[in-house]
Formats: structure tokens, sequence, C-alpha cells
């Protein structure tokens, strides 16, 4: 599903070269939950946007559903996101002039649905979030919790087979982040294979597999425990 | 998607009135400027006559002073003299070809409670009216018999014909001119070229003449010349027909010809006609005779005002700076949306895609200061109106080809100024922008 082998990404200005990422290798096979974890620092946005395609790489493979991605034209990318890819972030990024229906629009659009196709996928994505009542709403007469799930409503909407979240409960009470990681975990049982970036080692706990970075390195741990008392251990050394 | 990209243009222009209103009214003020003084040009140069320009020729012929030319370089006339006016029309060797000048009458209306009045006349032979296409409301031009003749008939503007008769049919009727009494054979529909090309001597803007009678009674009737008249040596006596005689140069002679080539033939029987002169004592230059198409003699009589043209320049140079005005409000205004493109590329938008949904609403900016531009223009073209007056006469309206100008100039050039704003917003990489929101 998504295989990185020995990525390396280095951020450049004038005075100081940044090592985001350094040999960084890992495979996520479908169907996964995959909690990715690590201090401040560590390279677990950028990795996160490496695999989601809005980064590109200085060296290594890295094959999504097969397929390399390096070399590819911006178009060619910008395809691959909008198929396969759904995207969550911790601030939501919901277009405030745009009502529930059309955000979740957004990625159909660049999709070329027809009409009557994209209303048939947003209605849907809304009923799986439970916002299909509001969708007439603007996002600032939602809460927070209801916000981010209009970004999951959104990203769903165009049936990737990719699910990657950045902090997706980053910005919600505890209520609000349980419901939101019940709403992840009902769509990787679903079947789409999810890849979340968290700081809170409770949510992680809720992974399939957790993946810990640090230096821009994998340390892979499969134990949800042992993943709990890495987080612990890293949150003292920083 | 180009309905999509208009309805997100149109939020985004909605969403920031003030920032719009300013685009488009520094958009709408470059092209209200520009295309008031683009239609003044465009329309001092356009072409008058289309569908025959360039088979009708003015005639130029040099009898100039030996020692200098009529202008510098070497410059023949701008008019001919009445020998040569008649001479070359009894050679009759073009297709259709009439000598022609400016003369006043006063007319003497029949009905008693008019009174009489002086009138402008153009004095012309019989071609002149299917040479130039003059329209016809009643009746015809006369006949080449008819100049022959010396009759006494007269052709009226459509104006004159209202004065006069009252706008109904007056063909047959007579109208008394200074003592004679002239019979009227046409009147004439409306009929305003623009520019005036067959006689720019009396002012390439000014309305045509209010009559028209057979120049062969400018001898007949010592009828005076009332256009341009430039004598390079003085007239031998103080009598007309001295007048008539001398190297004073104050006629028009156009010639029509079926093929454009033809021409060449004409020239060749010019010089052959001014070698015959030459024998004769007169024409001392050397051979100098030119034949200019429609075109060809409004540039050479500078129809287009230099100083019209340099209005131009400077109102394109403050389009250019409303522009710039315009890039800087949009690089402020897609700046400022970079994080909402970084999501639109998160979810599948492609550098060019976003570039397309962009220009499209620069575009809309520059219709809609299109639109603004076209109502100041009118204003701006009614304000020369007010100023100039008669003096440009039919310059300040705005035609389709002006409006449909004015449109595409907006649009196309407010979209190459959204193109640094749309590149630079298009540039951000959006990962940063989605962690940042």
């Amino acid at each position: 599903m998504l295989k990185m082998n020995n990525i390396s990404k280095v951020f450049r200005t004038d005075v100081v070269e940044t090592h985001a990422l350094r040999d960084f290798t890992l495979h996520v096979e479908e169907g996964d939950f995959v909690a990715v974890t690590g201090p401040s620092g560590s390279g677990k946005t950028t990795f996160l946007n490496v695999a989601g395609l809005l980064e590109t790489f200085d060296d290594g493979d890295y094959l999504l559903d097969g397929q390399s991605v390096k070399g590819l034209s911006d178009s060619q990318l910008a395809r691959l996101r909008n198929e396969k890819i759904g995207f969550i972030f911790q601030s939501f990024n919901l277009l405030p002039d745009l009502n529930l229906f059309d955000n979740v629009d957004v990625p159909l659009r660049y999709r070329r649905f027809n009409a009557a196709e994209r209303k048939r996928r947003i209605e849907e994505a809304l009923e799986v979030v439970g916002l299909a009542s509001r969708m007439r709403h603007l996002p600032s007469q939602l809460s927070g919790g209801q916000q981010q799930r209009v970004a999951i409503a959104r990203a769903l909407a165009g049936q990737p087979r990719f699910l990657l979240a950045d902090e997706p409960t980053g910005n919600l009470d505890t209520q609000m982040a349980n419901s939101v990681m019940d709403l992840l975990e009902q769509i990787n049982k679903e079947g789409t294979t999810v890849v979340m970036v968290t700081h809170d080692p409770l949510l992680a706990q809720r992974a399939q597999r957790n993946i810990f970075v640090r230096d821009g390195r994998v340390s892979e741990v499969t134990s949800n425990a042992d993943a709990s008392e890495l987080l612990h251990k890293t949150a003292q050394v920083g | 998607m180009f309905i999509y990209y208009l309805r997100l243009a149109m939020l985004s222009l909605r969403k920031n009135i003030l920032l719009t209103s300013l685009m488009i009214t520094a958009i709408g003020l470059g092209i209200g400027a520009a295309m008031t003084t683009i239609t003044v040009n465009y329309l001092m140069s356009a072409d008058p006559i289309p569908h025959k320009s360039d088979r009708l020729f003015y005639v130029q012929l040099d009898n100039w002073d030996p020692n200098s030319p009529y202008q510098e370089p070497n410059e023949p006339p701008d008019q001919v003299t009445w020998l040569e006016a008649t001479n070359l029309m009894a050679a009759g060797k073009a297709f259709r070809q009439s000598a022609m000048g400016q003369s006043t009458l006063i007319v003497e209306p029949n009905r008693p409670e008019q009174k009489p009045f002086v009138t402008r006349v153009r004095m012309a032979y019989a071609d002149f009216f299917p040479m130039f296409d003059v329209p016809f409301l009643y009746g015809s031009g006369w006949t080449a018999n008819d100049d022959l003749d010396r009759r006494l008939v007269v052709v009226l503007s459509k104006a004159t014909n209202d004065e006069v008769f009252g706008g109904v049919n007056s063909v047959g009727e007579n109208l008394v001119m200074e003592g004679r009494s002239y019979q009227v054979v046409g009147v004439l529909d409306d009929w305003h070229p623009r520019p005036k090309f067959f006689d720019l001597s009396t002012g390439a803007f000014n309305l045509p003449e209010d009559l028209y009678v057979p120049y062969s009674l400018k001898e007949s009737l010592e009828l005076p010349s009332t256009g341009n008249n430039n004598c390079w040596q003085p007239v031998s006596e103080d009598t007309f027909q001295a007048f008539l005689q001398s190297e004073c140069v104050n006629s028009q002679f156009w010639v029509e010809f079926e093929d454009p080539d033809d021409q060449y033939e004409y020239l060749a029987f010019l010089d052959n006609y001014v070698a015959e002169q030459k024998k004769l004592g007169r024409f001392p230059r050397e051979t100098n005779n030119r034949l200019s198409n429609v075109m060809d003699w409004m540039e050479n009589q500078e129809v287009v005002a230099e100083d019209a043209r340099m209005m131009m320049y400077m109102a394109l140079m403050f389009l250019i700076v409303c522009l710039l005005n315009t890039v800087a409000l949009l690089l402020a205004k897609f700046i400022g949306r970079t994080g909402e493109i970084a999501l639109r590329r998160a979810v599948g938008a492609s550098r060019r895609t976003l570039f397309a949904q962009h220009l499209i609403e620069a575009g809309l900016i520059g219709a809609a200061g299109g639109l603004l531009g076209l109502i100041l223009a009118w204003l701006g073209l009614k304000g020369i109106n007010g100023l100039y007056g008669d003096q440009i006469n039919g310059l300040t309206s705005l035609d389709p080809n002006m409006i449909a100008l004015a449109i595409g100039l907006a649009v196309i050039s407010t979209i190459l100024a959204g193109l640094y704003p749309t590149w630079r917003a298009c540039s951000v990489p959006p990962a940063g922008q989605l962690k940042t929101q």
C-alpha cells in the first residue's frame, strides 16, 4: 500500500541544513491503522507530507499503491492525491465561505464527477459523519468536533484508499476527540488504510500499529503498551 | 469547471468589497482613459469607404515653384489648379473622375417667411455621386451632359431639403441662389463620411457641404473658391479669368479605377500630360506626379492628429500604471488566500488548475473594470465633444468594435496583471500552510 525505502529529506537555507528524514523506511499494508508518534521536531509531519505527496524527498524510493511517485509531474501528483489520498488536518482547513456541501464537494470537483455523482457522494459522506442535516450550514456555525467531522467527510467523499491524519484531535476536547477517533476506527474497519500522526499516547494505543519516529528515523513498535512506554520515555527525554 | 471557477470568483469578490471595488476602479479608470483616446484615433483613421478605398485615387501634380517645394522634402501641392482640373476632366482617362472644390452661395428660399442664408456648396462633376457612393433620398445626381452644358442644376443635402422644402420630395423644384434659378435633381440621404476624405483641405471632420452644383459653373458664374487656395506666384491680373488660368491650387481631383493596377497606366498619362505642359512653359519642377489611394492620402495628410496620437500613448501609459496597481492589489488578495490554495492542492488541484481558477477571477475583475471603463470612456467622449464641438464631428461615439475592444482589453490586461500574483500564491509550499491554519 505505502512503501518508503531509505527516504531522506533535507531542508536547506543559506546557512543551515536540517535533516528532517534520514533513511526513513516504512511499509504500511492495506487496511492498517498506523499511529505515528514521536517528540516535536522528530520528522512526523515531514513524513506525513512526503507520504501525502505534498512534499518532495531528496533520496530513496516511495511506492504508493504500487506506483513509484519519483519524477511524477505536478499534475500526476495532484491526480494521485485526489484519487488515492484523503487528508485530515489538526485545524480542519475548511473553506469558511463555502457551506458543508460545497466544502465536501471540493475534491470531487477535481475528480470531474458529474453533478449527480458528486451529490450522491457528498450526501453519503455527510451521512457517515452525522451531519447530513446541516449540509447548507457554514463551518462557522459548527463546533470544532463537527468541523473536524466535515473535514473527515471531505476526505472520505472521494473514497480514497489511504487516509492521512495530522493530529486530527489536536484542537478538540476529550469527548470530541474520542468521537472523532471512533469515526476513524469505523472508517478503518470498512477497509480504508489510516495513518495518523499524534502526540497523544492514548489515541496512539487505539491504532493497530505504532511507529515511533526520532531524529527523522523510524522505530517500529507493534505493541500498544510498548508504544505508550516509549512515548513516556520520550517525554522525559524532551 | 469554468462555471465552478466563476462561482468561486464571485464569492471571492463579494468577500472583500473594498478591495474588489479598488481593483475594478483602477481597471475602469485605465480602460476609460485608454478607450477615450483610442476611439478618437480609431475613428480618425477609419476607412471611410472600405469597399473601394483601394480603387479611388487622389491626384497630385507638381506645378510648384522651381526653387522650393510645396512642402519639404519634395511634396507636390495637395490640390490642383483649375487648368489641371478641367484638362484632366476633358481627357477622361479614368473609369470615373471628378474635379471638385468648395464655394458658397446665398440661397433665397421660395417661402416668404424664410430669410436668405449663406450655404457651403461643393462644386463637382457628375461622377462625384457614383464614385463616392453618395446615397440619395430622392432623385439622383446630374448627368455628364449637364456638366458640359453648364446647366443650373443642384443636389441638396437632406438637411437643406428639410429646411427649404420641408423635407418633401423637391426633385423638379427650383431653388433660387444669388438671383439664378437652379433645378433640383436630387436630394441626398444622411451622408457623413468620416473622415471627409474627398476634401481634407477644408477640415477632415467637418460635415459635407449643404448643396452640390456642377464644377463647370465655377467659370461661367465666377463662383469663388472658399476652401484652401495656395499660389506660388502672383496672379497676372485682377480678374476671375486670370485667377482661373493662374498656378493657384484650389481644386481636388479624384479618379476611380475598375482595377487598382490601372493606376500605373493613369500615372503614365499624367507624366505625358505634364511633359506636354512643360513644353508650354509650365511645371518648372522635375516631374513629381502622385496617385494616392484613400488610406494613403489620409496618411499623407496626417488625418490622425499628432496630439491625438500622443494623448493615446499617454492614456495607454496610464492604463499600465492602473494595471500595476491592480497587480499589487491582486497580489495582496491572492497571497492572503494561500491557505485555501494549499488545501485545494492537498485535495487534488494541480498548479495549472489553480492558475485557471485565479486567472478567471482576474478576468472577471477585468470584465467589471471594462464595463466601468466603457461608462467612463462614454463620459470622456462626451467631454471631448463638449470641448471641441463641430471640429470633431462624429469622432466621439463608441461603436460595437470599440465596445468589444474595451472589454477585451480590460479582460486580457487584467489576466496578464493576475499572472504574477497567481504564480506567487501558487508557489507557496502547501505543507506549511496546512499546518499553520
